[in-house]
């Protein structure tokens, strides 16, 4: 018996991998001819998007997602990993009581909404007050911060609250204020499971479709400033995937390709900073 | 043994009604049922066709899909659809096996932010407006503004006739920013002072501005007696000969009944 709930255990296991398998398998049949058809240095570093007429650069969106996404943890990392601590160590507990709920709240609201907000209000706020079409990077970055926030506060406090309570007592026994006592000792305890949360917001920030497809204008051109409108690789996908047939079709599976690899390269430089010893 | 032969009846016979219901589910030759594809432009009022179609005619079924003019080709060629809509210009040459029916016709109109004083476009300014080569408002008697160009994402029945019409072989501009639905390019010029897009006229509403194009106004009588050149018909592509339930439901979209529906939410009856 228990050896056929460990084999049961083993199958669900494997079922996910398996998943994960089929779309790499599937992805790459369908994208790769194409990017060998066309060069992979111009298909990658080619700066013309014109699908009909032949041309696949997908240069603008590699440089559109990269700028999103720092974006978004510039903004949302410094407040998330703030709120955290104020959260895990200084907020008295009725705080923590209505803070915490409403920030994991945040979470369940639907990228919809998120890009409705930033479609209704906060484009043209920027167009105001910045310039610019509004429809930025900009805008997408703030709308994604706010989305990364759950993700990253919520981790977070956790690994924070994992830290033994002996670090923090020891450190202000040895007459530590409470800033050298985060600074130098909670954060650096804290530090590898604060920077797991990061890696899950940038996840979240990179695969983030419909909010940025609403508010960072898909321009199809390398942009110039943070306020220029800007097309992540996902949201080429999403876009033009309804019309796309032939090597139209193909290449944006091939975006859907160079998004693997993306991901995986960032994961690994992320999970590579997050070892290293300071 | 008598036991089990008992038992395992039921079980047999629920897996045989079972597939039977699989089986008829997943046929589409079967039945009544019509499924129409494509042109998300024309998806809405097919839907609207359809329920009006399915209450009148008891038994009949007709889903409709989205998914763009292209797939709309596809899936009539394939034949995962009984017909499949398109509305572009001029159809591609893989369309040459289908027959091709104009069901309506719809006009494009060049929307601009209603406080934007520039009211009509020649067909040399809309041009040089969407390539991108006339840059400020202010050469058009509009406010000193940078143009921002809003267009449809490539491959979308709407951006190809536009493409073909106005801007007849040059570059969309290289900074335009792109919606990737009729209703989201009017929702972004609404909410831009200095934007211009277009959209289908039949949404053009009191949030945009439509802009007089070659002196023409963009309104349904011009588009139907063809004085405003900006419009392309909407195409049922169908594959060999008709089911007679198929062709009940093209009729029924071609009976002046359904034509006065499409004339009410903003098309132009088929010629």
């Amino acid at each position: 018996m228990d050896r056929w709930i460990a084999r049961l255990l083993f199958l669900a296991a494997c079922s996910s991998t398996a998943v994960l398998a089929a779309i790499a398998v599937f992805i790459f049949k369908e994208g790769v001819p194409i990017m060998a058809r066309s060069g992979l240095g111009n298909f990658l570093f080619g700066t013309t998007w014109a699908p009909l007429a032949g041309q696949f650069g997908i240069l603008p969106f590699i440089v559109g997602s990269l700028l999103v996404t720092a974006g978004a943890l510039a903004l949302g990392v410094p407040l998330g990993v703030a709120c955290a601590f104020y959260l895990a160590e200084f907020a008295p507990r009725q705080w923590v009581s209505v803070l915490k709920p409403a920030i994991e709240l945040l979470a369940g609201i639907p990228s919809v909404v998120y890009g409705f907000m930033g479609v209704m209000w906060l484009a043209p706020l920027i167009r105001r007050h910045l310039g610019g079409p509004g429809l930025s990077i900009l805008a997408a970055s703030c709308v994604l911060a706010i989305m990364i926030l759950p993700t990253i506060v919520g981790v977070s406090v956790d690994s924070i609250q994992a830290i033994s309570r002996r670090y923090k007592e020891g450190a202000l026994a040895l007459g530590a204020t409470d800033w050298q006592t985060l600074w130098r000792v909670q954060w650096p305890a804290a530090r590898s499971g604060i920077l797991a949360g990061v890696i899950l917001g940038m996840g979240r920030a990179v695969g983030e479709t419909m909010a940025v497809i609403m508010v960072s204008g898909n321009a199809t051109q390398i942009p110039n400033s943070i306020l220029d409108s800007a097309r992540t690789l996902t949201a080429n996908i999403a876009i033009e995937m309804g019309y796309a047939v032939g090597e139209h079709r193909q290449a944006l599976f091939a975006t859907g390709v160079v998004l693997f690899f993306f991901i995986m390269i960032l994961n690994a430089i992320a999970l590579r900073v997050a070892r290293r010893r300071f | 043994m008598k036991t089990r032969s008992k038992g395992t009846m039921p079980v047999c016979t629920s897996l045989a009604v079972l597939g039977l219901l699989l089986g008829s589910g997943c046929s589409r030759s079967t039945g009544r049922s019509v499924t129409l594809a494509g042109s998300t432009a024309f998806q809405p009022f097919a839907e609207k066709l359809a329920e009006r179609y399915m209450a009148t005619h008891a038994g009949a079924r007709v889903n409709v899909q989205g998914g763009g003019s292209a797939v709309g080709i596809q899936s009539a060629l394939s034949g995962a659809a009984e017909i499949g809509m398109a509305d572009l210009l001029q159809l591609p040459d893989e369309a040459k096996a289908l027959s091709a029916t104009i069901v309506a016709r719809d006009g494009i109109a060049i929307v601009v932010h209603p406080q934007n004083p520039v009211v009509a476009l020649s067909a040399e300014q809309a041009r040089a407006v969407f390539s991108g080569k006339t840059a400020n408002w202010k050469v058009l008697g509009g406010p000193d503004a940078a143009i921002r160009v809003i267009s449809r994402e490539e491959g979308s029945g709407t951006r190809r006739s536009f493409d073909k019409l106005v801007l007849a072989g040059e570059a969309l501009a290289a900074g335009s920013l792109f919606q990737n639905s009729n209703g989201t390019v009017r929702e972004a010029v609404a909410s831009d002072a200095a934007a211009v897009g277009y959209v289908s006229v039949g949404l053009v509403n009191k949030r945009v501005k439509a802009l007089k194009y070659n002196g023409v106004d963009p309104t349904n009588a011009d588009v139907a007696n063809g004085t405003y050149p900006l419009a392309r018909p909407i195409f049922f592509l169908t594959r060999g000969a008709l089911a007679p339930h198929v062709q009940e439901f093209v009729d029924y979209v071609l009976s002046p009944e359904a034509q006065g529906i499409l004339e009410h939410e903003g098309l132009i009856r088929a010629k």
